[in-house]
């Protein structure tokens, strides 16, 4: 007890329906580097958000070195010694490294409280840079540094701070090898300056190299603890995935037919490399791997959206031309993007106006709009995917989010595509609206259309596809037949 | 419904500014004669609030707009008499120059061309430079300003025969409000019932999502500002026709009245919101309201600070009704 650091008892918290995490226990003792796996969705975020004091638990205690601790806000927990270590930096990018670290907290001089005294923050900074012999200047600008040099300054601060627990999640990501040792070695040395570390990342072999334990979430729950001497990275993989998979996902009778869609070699020079797969007609094909592994960047290779350097692009062997979204739904692809708010929506927008916005042209009103049949096609194409709307006339912000999904489901159903590329298609919905959507999926596969589902959620890619395709850092790793395979392997795939 | 409720409150304002007027000074202010030339003198900056509508529905602004006036009317006034027969000189002199009527009507639609150049200029700038509206118009108003300056060394081009888009009348109305009333329901039929008015839509509420959906964005954008051009080489004219001549310092501060109506009528400045019938009623309900105030002996000066609260009270009207009284921090 008198070791803990941090001890976390019967933690859980729902964000509306959805419970998020579910009587989750943690205890972190000072001195050690424990790391906390879990698939993306597992809850591992929540959890730390609720340590870093961004909103409170339902239920459940947390104690801070054996006194009960419930920040209010994320100030709070600062105040108490939390520092979070996020994969975005979170700097001021014109100001120097010693005001960023003491930005809130500023020094000022005797006399004129008003007045900074620069020169003794600099002093303190460059103190400190030197205790841990990182190579910054404290007068340095944080715009000029890497990412590696701003991710020290991060830690800086957080030490200014007093920190006692240190929080890094996936902070390895934007590294380069070589500063990613950097970053072990001083990760090593505070440990041994008494320091408890939280470190999240999905590089199993970083957990091995680093962590003295390991916890691994799984669906809001703490399945497993273990210190590192019990681990393998088969073991840590297994309790992440291990769930049975419920039979949730409606059978489908498609008869997979021709290759109707093919990429040859695609790459963008920057975060994918060399990507090379079909889909037939009448097959749903999964693109699993983890957050960042590249795969919405295939999509937006695809449709237009960002430029692939090279590479082929083919439609029932036909080379397509694709320099924005607007060739790509003229070639009949269509893309249900993974983030409806900011590239899916226009919110404040009327229901009907969403759903015939690519489609206009396609339904004969390339010159004059007519109003009328507009709606009506709108309502029947929304009532063909059981969209709930007062009324297509209403925003599109009036929706639930599976309303929402669903919106965007008639928009491209309007659009008669042949391939279409579905990213995170569930996402924040509800059960009910998730089973719709899947029974959407099957009828569209059993038209002889050809499917893409990204997806993070690995009972999803195996409920749903034909075949899965697994990405890391930009490559296709793995292409497998669903029915071969098991989840432990994808998992494999994307992380090792 | 909600459409119907966000016209109201300009709508009911209008109102209340007439029935005010009524009540303050009914003699002068119901006079066929004075609600006839209100109406006119409302047309031309109307007609160019029929084209900032689509640039503010874009999430856009045109700043430019009081400065292309007075050029594109310098420019066009060349046009005419040059064609007249005049020399250089004989134009930047002053002397007076019979224009022929198609000399005329060549210079007027000379005065739409530059105008949509002006337009498509600005149009360009913001989306191959990718800058904001904001500062391309801020320049172009300088750059246009500069030029109607610098072309007759800041003396106006005289035009006295030109009179007929100021006095002309077709079928009994005036043809300043004929124009006006062709231009807004061309714009409102642009708006409403064809791909650009809706692809407009679909930019200011959301641009990142307009360019999934397969919009060409840079497309509607120069082709919004290029329009918003054209309207005001047409307004330009109808200036130049009442002044009988083009001035360089024509609409000094005219963005600030058609801005104010467009955003008055019910336009979000934030984009994708606002009608034709919004800005309609946004038009008249300023020049009402000065020509009220007029009547009564208020200063233009004093009028300035009222159009001023007024844009404040609009703009927060609307904020609230959207909300529904909702509170949100910054």
């Amino acid at each position: 007890m008198s070791n803990d650091r941090l001890d976390i008892q019967g933690l859980g918290k729902a964000f509306g329906t959805v419970q998020v995490l579910r009587d989750v226990n943690f205890r972190l003792r000072a001195g050690t580097v424990h790391a906390i796996c879990g698939e993306n969705g597992a809850g591992k975020s929540t959890l730390m958000k609720i340590l870093a004091g961004n909103f409170p638990a339902d239920s459940g205690q947390m104690f801070l070195e054996g006194r009960p601790y419930a920040p209010a806000n994320p100030a709070e927990a600062i105040r108490a010694g939390i520092a979070m270590i996020y994969q975005e930096l979170d700097l001021a990018e014109h100001l120097t490294v010693a005001e960023n670290i003491f930005l809130g907290q500023e020094r000022t001089a005797s006399r004129w409280k008003f007045r900074l005294d620069n020169n003794a923050m600099t002093q303190e900074t460059q103190e400190l840079i030197s205790r841990f012999g990182f190579p910054l200047t404290a007068d340095a600008v944080i715009g000029d540094l890497s990412v590696a040099q701003a991710q020290m300054v991060e830690i800086l601060k957080a030490l200014h701070q007093n920190a006692k627990i240190l929080v890094m999640d996936e902070p390895t990501s934007a590294l380069s090898q070589t500063e990613a040792a950097q970053l072990f070695t001083i990760i090593h040395r505070f440990r041994e300056e008494g320091l408890a570390i939280i470190y999240i990342s999905h590089r199993m072999e970083e957990i091995m190299d680093l962590a003295d334990e390991v916890s691994v979430l799984r669906d809001g729950e703490m399945v497993w603890h273990a210190p590192i001497g019990d681990c393998t990275v088969e073991t840590i993989i297994r309790h992440m995935v291990g769930r049975e998979l419920v039979d949730f996902y409606p059978k489908r009778n498609a008869k997979i037919g021709d290759v109707l869609f093919a990429v040859e070699n695609l790459c963008d020079h920057e975060k994918i490399a060399d990507v090379s797969f079909q889909v037939r007609r009448g097959e749903v094909v999964g693109l699993g791997g983890l957050v960042g592994a590249g795969r919405t960047e295939v999509a937006n290779a695809i449709f237009g959206v960002s430029k692939h350097i090279s590479g082929r692009i083919t439609m029932q062997g036909k080379d397509l031309k694709i320099h924005s979204p607007a060739d790509a739904i003229r070639a009949r692809i269509a893309y249900l993007t993974e983030d409806r708010k900011r590239t899916g929506l226009c919110t404040a927008l009327p229901c009907s106006w969403n759903i015939t916005l690519p489609n206009l042209d396609h339904i004969g009103m390339a010159r004059i709009l007519s109003l009328k049949k507009e709606l009506e096609q709108s309502r029947k194409e929304g009532e063909r995917v059981h969209v709930r709307w007062a009324s297509p006339e209403d925003a599109a912000d009036t929706l639930s989010g599976g309303n929402q999904q669903k919106l965007l489901l008639a928009r491209w159903l309007m659009a008669e595509s042949d391939f279409l590329i579905f990213d995170e298609p569930t996402r924040g919905i509800d059960v009910g609206a998730k089973k719709d959507i899947y029974l959407l999926l099957n009828e569209l596969a059993e038209a002889g259309k050809g499917l893409l589902v990204i997806s993070s959620e690995l009972p999803e890619l195996f409920g749903v596809c034909d075949r899965i395709l697994v990405m890391r850092e930009g490559r296709l790793t793995a292409n497998l037949q669903t029915k071969d395979t098991t989840p432990e392997d994808v998992m494999r795939h994307a992380t090792i | 419904m909600n459409k119907f409720a966000r016209q109201l409150l300009p709508f009911s304002s209008l109102l209340f500014i007439i029935s005010l007027w009524t009540c303050l000074v009914p003699d002068t202010f119901l006079s066929f004669q004075n609600i006839s030339n209100v109406l006119t003198r409302s047309a031309a900056n109307g007609i160019m609030a029929c084209g900032m509508t689509f640039i503010i529905i874009t999430g856009g602004i045109d700043l430019s707009i009081g400065s292309m006036l007075a050029m594109t009317g310098m420019l066009a006034s060349i046009v005419m008499l040059m064609l007249g027969g005049g020399t250089w000189t004989a134009i930047c002199g002053g002397e007076f120059i019979a224009m022929p009527l198609w000399a005329m009507v060549i210079g007027t639609v000379a005065g739409m061309v530059f105008g949509g150049l002006c337009g498509l200029f600005n149009g360009i700038c913001i989306t191959r430079l990718k800058l904001a509206p904001f500062i391309v118009t801020l320049g172009s108003m300088s750059i246009f300003r500069g030029v109607s300056y610098v072309l007759n060394d800041g003396k106006p081009f005289a035009i006295s025969a030109y009179t007929y888009l100021d006095t002309g009348k077709l079928l009994g109305i005036p043809v300043p409000l004929l124009l006006f009333a062709i231009a807004l329901a061309g714009s409102g039929f642009l708006l409403k019932y064809t791909k650009f008015g809706r692809y407009a839509y679909a930019i200011g509420s959301n641009i990142t999502t307009a360019f999934h959906a397969g919009i060409n964005v840079n497309k509607i954008l120069v082709g919004a500002y290029t329009f918003m051009g054209l309207l005001t080489g047409l307004a330009a004219m109808i200036y130049s026709s009442r002044a009988s001549s083009a001035q360089p310092s024509a609409g000094l501060s005219l963005e600030m009245d058609v801005i104010a109506a467009v955003i008055i009528g019910g336009c979000s400045p934030a984009g994708g919101k606002g009608t034709m019938t919004g800005t309609l009623i946004g038009t008249l309900l300023i020049s009402f309201l000065r020509n009220g105030l007029t009547l009564l002996n208020v200063s233009t000066n004093l009028q300035l600070i009222v159009i001023g609260f007024i844009i404040i009270f609009a703009v927060t009207a609307d904020r609230l009704a959207v909300q529904g009284g909702k509170k949100e921090n910054i």
